[in-house]
C-alpha cells in the first residue's frame, strides 16, 4: 500500500515536473522543438541523398512534425526568456515580433503544402524539400545568434 | 638653445610625416599592366557569387533578382564605428558606372578609389588582392551588365582615430601582401583551387580568422573562429579540421553544407553565413568540392575561449 502510494506520488511528481518543464521553461521547450525539426530534416534529407530508403509515411510524419513545431514555436518566447539556458534566440525576436511570427507562419504553410508531393514519390520529395528547408535559413539568418 | 632643438624636433617630425604619407600613399594599377582579355560573363557571374558582392552591396534582406541591384546602404556596426556599404551599381552618379577596368582592379587589389583615396578594409581587399586579373576582368564585365540604382548612401561614421583615412596606408603596409595567390606545391589541383576560392574571392578568413589589435588577420589562427565582427553575443565558428572546428565533417559534408545550408546534424545555417551559403549554392558543385578539400587540408587549430580574445 505504502509502496503504491509512493509510486503514485513519484509518478504524479514526474508528470507534474514534466508539465512544469513544458509550460514554465520555454527555452528548453523551444530547444527541443528545434531538435525534433533537426531529426525531421535529417530523415527527409537522408532520403533525398539516398542514405536511407524513401518512405512516404516517414516523409509525411517529418513534415507534420515540422508543421506542428512551427505552430507552437512563436508562443515560446515570452518576456523574460530572452537569456539563459544557452539560448541563441536573437533580441530581434522581441524587437520584431510580427516579422518573427510571419516567418513561423511561412514554415507552417510550406510544410503542409509539401505533404502531397513529398508523399507521392522520391523525385517529388527532392523537388519540394527546398521550399520547406529554405525557411530554416530565412529564420535563423535573422532571429538566431551565433554559438558561443 | 631649447628653442632651436625644439624647431629641429618639429622639422624631423614634419619630415617623418611627409615620408610616412609618401610610403603609405594610395597605390594604383595602370591600365597597361592589365592583360587583354575577352571577358567571360559566365565566369564573371561565378566570381560575383563566390565573392559575395550581393551579401553586402544589395539591399538588406534582398532575395532573388534583387540581389543583382547593388544599391548599397547596408549598415555595418563594428568596434571601429559605423560603416555604410557603398552603391556599386552601374549608376554613373551614385555607383561605379563610370569606372574603367583599371579603376575596378585598383579598388579590388590595392584598396584605392579612382580619386586616389584609401578604402577602409571593411571592404575585404586584403583577400580580393589574391584574385587573378582574368577573374577580375570577368567580374567587372559581369557587374557592368547589372541594373543601375540611384540610391544615395551617406558616408561612414567612424570613431577617432579610425576616421583618419591616410592612416589606412599604414594598415596596408602591414597587411596587404602585394603578392598574387600562390599554390601550395604539396596540395593537389582541387585543393589549391579551393584555397584560391576561399582565400581570394570567397574571403572566408575575413570573418573566420580573428584579428590582432590593429585589425589585421592573425595568420597563426587561420580560420580558427573569431569574435563576431558586428559585436553581440556568439562567435564566428572555427572551420579548421580540429575537433573544436569541423574536424568531424567529411569533405562531402562541407560541400553539402554549402549547397543545402544543413550541417551533418541537420541543423541549418544562420546569421550572416546564410547569405554566404545562398551564394555558394548558385555555383557549380566543383566549386564547393574544392573549398571543402581546402578546409580539410588546412592546419587544425583548437578554439580559443571567448574571454581570451576579448569577445
Amino acid at each position: 500500500m505504502l509502496k503504491r502510494v509512493a509510486i503514485t506520488g513519484i509518478t504524479g511528481l514526474a508528470v507534474f515536473a514534466g508539465a512544469a518543464f513544458a509550460s514554465e521553461d520555454p527555452i528548453s521547450t523551444r530547444q527541443n522543438i528545434m531538435k525534433s525539426n533537426g531529426a525531421s530534416a535529417g530523415a527527409l534529407f537522408k532520403m533525398v541523398k539516398g542514405e536511407i530508403e524513401y518512405d512516404a509515411l516517414t516523409a509525411e510524419l517529418a513534415l507534420r512534425e515540422i508543421f506542428a513545431g512551427a505552430v507552437a514555436f512563436p508562443t515560446l518566447f515570452p518576456e523574460g526568456s530572452e537569456t539563459g539556458g544557452k539560448t541563441r534566440a536573437s533580441p530581434e525576436i522581441w524587437k520584431d515580433k510580427a516579422g518573427f511570427e510571419a516567418t513561423a507562419l511561412k514554415l507552417e504553410n510550406a510544410a503542409l503544402a509539401a505533404i502531397p508531393a513529398a508523399t507521392s514519390g522520391l523525385d517529388q520529395l527532392k523537388a519540394s524539400l527546398g521550399s520547406v528547408a529554405d525557411n530554416c535559413q530565412a529564420c535563423h539568418e535573422k532571429y538566431r545568434l551565433e554559438k558561443n | 638653445m631649447a628653442k632651436r632643438s625644439l624647431s629641429r624636433l618639429l622639422g624631423l617630425f614634419l619630415l617623418a610625416v611627409v615620408a610616412g604619407l609618401w610610403f603609405t600613399r594610395p597605390q594604383h594599377i595602370e591600365a597597361s599592366a592589365i592583360p587583354e582579355r575577352d571577358p567571360d560573363l559566365t565566369n564573371g557571374e561565378r566570381m560575383f557569387w563566390a565573392g559575395g558582392c550581393a551579401s553586402c552591396h544589395a539591399a538588406k534582406d534582398a532575395k532573388g533578382d534583387d540581389k543583382f541591384v547593388l544599391q548599397g546602404g547596408l549598415e555595418l556596426k563594428t568596434p571601429f564605428g559605423l560603416f555604410r556599404v557603398p552603391n556599386i551599381s552601374t549608376s554613373n552618379a551614385q555607383g561605379i558606372g563610370g569606372w574603367s577596368t583599371a579603376d575596378f582592379i585598383t579598388a579590388m587589389v590595392k584598396g584605392t578609389s579612382p580619386d586616389g583615396r584609401h578604402y577602409y578594409p571593411a571592404f575585404p581587399y586584403a583577400s580580393y588582392e589574391k584574385m587573378r586579373y582574368g577573374d577580375l576582368i570577368d567580374l567587372k564585365a559581369f557587374l557592368d551588365t547589372l541594373p543601375a540604382s540611384d540610391n544615395e548612401v551617406a558616408g561612414h561614421d567612424l570613431d577617432f582615430p579610425y576616421s583618419i583615412r591616410p592612416g589606412i596606408g599604414l594598415w596596408k603596409l602591414l597587411y596587404l601582401s602585394d603578392r598574387p595567390f600562390e599554390a601550395n606545391p604539396n596540395w593537389d589541383e582541387t585543393t589549391n583551387r579551393g584555397a584560391y576560392l576561399a582565400t581570394g574571392p570567397g574571403h572566408c578568413a575575413e570573418c573566420h580568422t580573428p584579428r590582432d589589435i590593429f585589425g589585421g588577420l592573425n595568420a597563426e589562427r587561420w580560420m580558427a573562429g573569431a569574435p563576431n565582427p558586428e559585436g553581440g553575443r556568439g562567435r564566428i565558428p572555427n572551420i579548421t579540421p580540429h575537433a573544436d572546428g569541423i574536424g568531424n565533417w567529411s569533405a562531402a559534408d562541407i560541400a553539402f553544407f554549402l549547397e543545402s545550408g544543413f550541417t551533418p546534424e541537420y541543423d541549418s545555417v544562420g546569421g550572416s553565413m546564410a547569405s554566404v551559403q545562398e551564394n555558394w549554392a548558385k555555383l557549380p558543385g566543383e566549386y564547393r568540392e574544392a573549398v571543402a578539400a581546402y578546409l580539410k587540408a588546412i592546419q587544425p587549430i583548437a578554439s580559443m575561449k571567448a574571454e581570451d580574445d576579448g569577445s
